[in-house]
């Protein structure tokens, strides 16, 4: 188990008239090297819950344990947390501010107290790891790279910690098609090749049926749905409820079903929907 | 009809860090009618933010030339008449907003352009509940969501009575619920108020109801049609580095595996409607 | 931990204080400030304490409210308080290990300690009554006059309306780095003073980035939206004077009147 999530409450401004519950009652378990989904509208929680991952926010009650490491136990220094989960928020690129690549990738390792060589090591890594030439870009200042290459830096300077969970807040939000297709893949090859887990928080259904292979639902500061996409989006009314809705594929393989044809419905990829149309055309 | 924008062979180059020069735009030409939906797309730095700048004359063209309304933008002394002509909303709420609540911001360009005050009350009220954010007026900017703050900024540019407004990707950074509220209202002004609409954007699902879409690459219009006609073109926008809709591309791949099927399917009606026929 | 910082927002309810002309209230509040300083004996802050007493009770802001948001200004008064009573010479009444504690001391301390929460909480009562664009147009009309002697009053206006504007997103943003780079294991809070301020570097430069991104972007916003500065720009509300502006007005003056009567008379 990698992560495991108890009865997880959060009360912004306890005991006062803006008493607010950001999350209640919350249980979840993730497997070691999962790629986890979360969705929900704006205000449904999942911020709320991933800074709960990283330390950055205590729960009014509940615990949250890493690979058996209770960090939300008394006295656990953060450092410990940091190393264990890394978080990216949005727009990472807003949080760059060295002279160099190389200097502002090196800032999380070097906060870990880490040997000059380890550092140095690290940089290299996960510059390459997130699709950047370390010979190219180390040397160039980070504010004068494009909007897809700062973002991947941001990200390395994350990446770099070593994490054994990585959660990333809408990765792509404001890129173009082309950098976000670069920045998802970049996270898939972190998840297939080096066993991370990932946690990926996204409003784009399609990205997130792409890639995941356990979707969580969030609304009003409850877990209202987990499942494997297959599950989770067979559920296109209820999501609607919330907000959310399923990818425009799986619409269309809902909508023929519905006029008499003999298809699946449980369908979220337009390659899986090429082949299931394919058989019903040549099927007949 | 009339042609409200006019961009004939527009060049733009400026300079970058000494004396490098960079073109962004390389001789665009493009006519905007009155009261048509256009939507231009295209990668980060392709040229469509520059574009979209000299609309509103606040970048002058280094060759070629931008009318609006007939008038140049190069003349000096219509600078305003433009710029209350062709309003403009940007793609970071926050940093649009000029004034600590609602109907103030939405005031301030009334007020540079030094209408009455009983005047400028009425066309605040009107603007604002053109947008549906008549019951925040009294808010603070901070307060509001995303798509809140966007729709204030498209009440402060409407406010204005423009007959066009430029939209330099305003859904960018806003969520689902956020996005379609800022597309609904952008959809209503275009259809009930008549206004003249460029709407810049990466999401693809944005542009097939526009009356026109334009594809910009590397500060040249590359290509230029109906939705249908350009998104029909999966293989090319693929190049480019775009989106097409998942059932266009549904299409796409059938075709490649050998079912007739047309190539301008832009709705999961359109396609359902087809299997269904055939 | 940031947003509690609540002296000086505005408190938007409808009473006849948030109503009155925010030049009026600027005036006011400048007498007001001045007859703290006349007043040199306990029976003459009678005259303030009553005009502030009525005040806050026409205002409608809760009490409790106010002094919320205080509390950061406390520790300052705590100082003012103790530098008077220990420093002040004369008649020792008590002795606090090497501290003297005079007579003169402790009625100078809480002279100068009413004094100083008579000041906090009559001027944090003009912004919580008065909306900031209330204010700044208040200020810029007052302005008005000095403006053939080169004072920029739109100008001035226009920047703190900006700045208020954009206090609350700038503090957003501040948390946002913080915690981004809490991410990144960067610690702001502990370490010797150095340490600390070096510590901030990380939180300072993407602040600064953003805020002259942020600068660049509105100045663009407000050139499309045909701002041009001050000439010839009208405004949504114009300031009117009413009777009850003349009425805060006389009453002001009688408050001040009195003090001086007292004083020099």
């Amino acid at each position: 188990m990698s992560i495991l999530i108890e009865n997880l409450t959060h009360i912004y401004n306890q005991n006062t008239p803006f008493e607010t519950t950001a999350l209640n009652n919350v249980n979840v378990e993730i497997g070691k090297g999962e790629f986890i989904g979360l969705i929900g509208h704006t205000g449904s929680g999942k911020s709320t819950l991933i800074q709960h991952l990283n330390g950055l926010l205590k729960p009014s009650s509940g615990k949250i344990s890493i690979n058996g490491f209770d960090i939300t136990k008394k006295g656990v220094a953060l450092k410990e947390i940091r190393q264990r989960v890394g978080l990216v928020f949005q727009y990472p690129e807003h949080q760059l501010f060295e002279e160099t690549v190389y200097k502002d990738v090196a800032f999380g390792p070097t906060n870990l107290g880490l040997t000059e060589e380890e550092i140095d090591k690290r940089v290299k890594e996960s510059i390459e790891l997130v699709g950047l030439s370390f010979k190219d870009v180390k040397d160039r200042s980070p504010f004068e790279l494009s909007g897809g290459q700062k973002r991947r830096v941001a990200i390395a300077g994350v990446v770099a910690m070593k994490p054994e969970v990585l959660i990333l807040d809408e990765p792509t939000a404001g890129l173009d098609p082309k950098s976000r297709d670069e920045v998802l893949s970049q996270i898939k090859i972190l998840h297939d090749k080096y066993k991370i887990t990932i946690i990926l928080v996204s409003h784009s259904m399609e990205d997130i049926a792409r890639l995941v292979d356990k979707i969580f639902v969030m609304d009003h500061g409850n877990l209202v749905l987990t499942g494997v996409p297959k599950e989770v989006f067979s559920k296109s009314e209820y999501l609607e409820s919330l907000g959310l809705g399923v990818p425009q594929i799986t619409n269309l393989m809902k909508k023929l079903k519905k006029s008499g044809k003999d298809i699946k419905e449980d369908i979220f990829t337009v390659e899986d929907a090429t082949q299931e149309i394919l058989k019903l055309i040549r099927g007949k | 009809m009339k042609n409200i924008i006019e961009i004939k062979d527009l060049i733009y180059e400026y300079r970058k860090d000494g004396d490098e020069k960079i073109q962004a735009l390389k001789g665009v030409t493009l006519n905007v009618d009155e009261g048509e939906f256009l939507v231009v797309i295209g990668h980060n730095g392709s040229g469509k933010s520059t574009m979209a700048k000299h609309i509103n004359a606040l970048l002058l063209p280094s060759g070629g030339k931008v009318y609006v309304k007939g008038l140049d933008t190069l003349d000096e002394s219509k600078l305003w008449n433009i710029r209350q002509s062709a309003g403009m909303v940007f793609q970071n709420p926050d940093n649009q907003i000029v004034a600590t609540v609602v109907e103030e911001d939405v005031a301030f360009g009334l007020e540079n352009l030094g209408i009455p005050p009983s005047e400028i009350r009425e066309r605040v009220k009107r603007a604002l509940k053109a947008v549906g954010m008549y019951e925040f007026r009294k808010k603070g900017p901070h307060l509001l969501s995303g798509g809140q703050k966007q729709r204030v900024a498209i009440a402060g540019v409407i406010a204005m009575k423009p007959e066009c407004i430029i939209l330099d990707e305003p859904t960018a950074m806003l969520d689902p619920s956020g996005r379609k509220e800022v597309m609904d209202t952008i959809y209503r002004l275009n259809k009930e108020e008549g206004i003249t609409i460029v709407h810049i954007t990466h999401y693809m699902d944005e542009a097939v109801s526009a009356d026109r879409v334009i594809v910009m690459e590397d500060g040249h219009m590359v290509l230029e049609g109906s939705p249908k006609k350009v998104f029909s073109q999966v293989k090319t926008l693929k190049q480019l580095g775009l989106d097409v809709p998942q059932v266009t591309e549904l299409a796409y791949q059938l075709k490649k595996e050998g079912i007739l099927i047309p190539q301008d399917i832009l709705t999961i009606d359109e396609m359902v409607r087809y299997l269904c026929q055939s | 931990m940031l947003k509690d910082i609540t002296i000086g927002q505005y408190y938007p309810v409808d009473s006849i204080i948030h109503r009155l002309d925010p030049r009026i209230k600027i005036l006011s509040t400048f007498v007001y400030i001045l007859s703290l300083f006349i007043v040199k004996d306990f029976t003459a802050y009678l005259y303030p304490v009553i005009f502030l007493a009525g005040v806050v009770m026409l205002s409608k802001v809760p009490p409790s409210y106010m002094l919320r948001g205080l509390k950061p200004l406390f520790l300052i008064i705590i100082l003012t308080f103790s530098i008077n009573i220990f420093l002040t010479k004369g008649e020792v009444i008590y002795q606090l290990g090497p501290l003297d504690v005079t007579k003169e001391g402790l009625h100078q301390a809480i002279f100068m300690g009413l004094r100083l929460i008579l000041l906090i909480v009559g001027t944090s009562l003009l912004t919580l009554a008065t909306s900031p664009i209330q204010l700044t147009d208040g200020i810029e009309k007052i302005l008005d006059p000095f403006k053939k002697i080169g004072v920029p009053a739109h100008e001035l206006a226009m920047m703190m309306t900006i700045a208020l504007r954009f206090i609350p997103t700038l503090l957003e943003e501040t948390d946002k780095i913080m915690k981004a780079q809490m991410a990144r294991g960067a610690d702001f809070e502990s370490g010797n003073i150095l340490n600390r301020a070096k510590s901030l570097v990380p939180l300072l430069v993407p602040l600064f980035i953003s805020a002259f991104r942020r600068a660049e972007e509105l100045a663009m916003a407000m050139e499309a939206r045909c701002y041009r500065g001050g000439e010839n720009r009208t405004r949504m509300k114009e300031l009117s004077f009413h009777t009850r502006d003349f009425i805060a007005s006389v009453v002001t003056m009688l408050m001040i009147g009195a003090i001086l009567i007292d004083r020099f008379i």
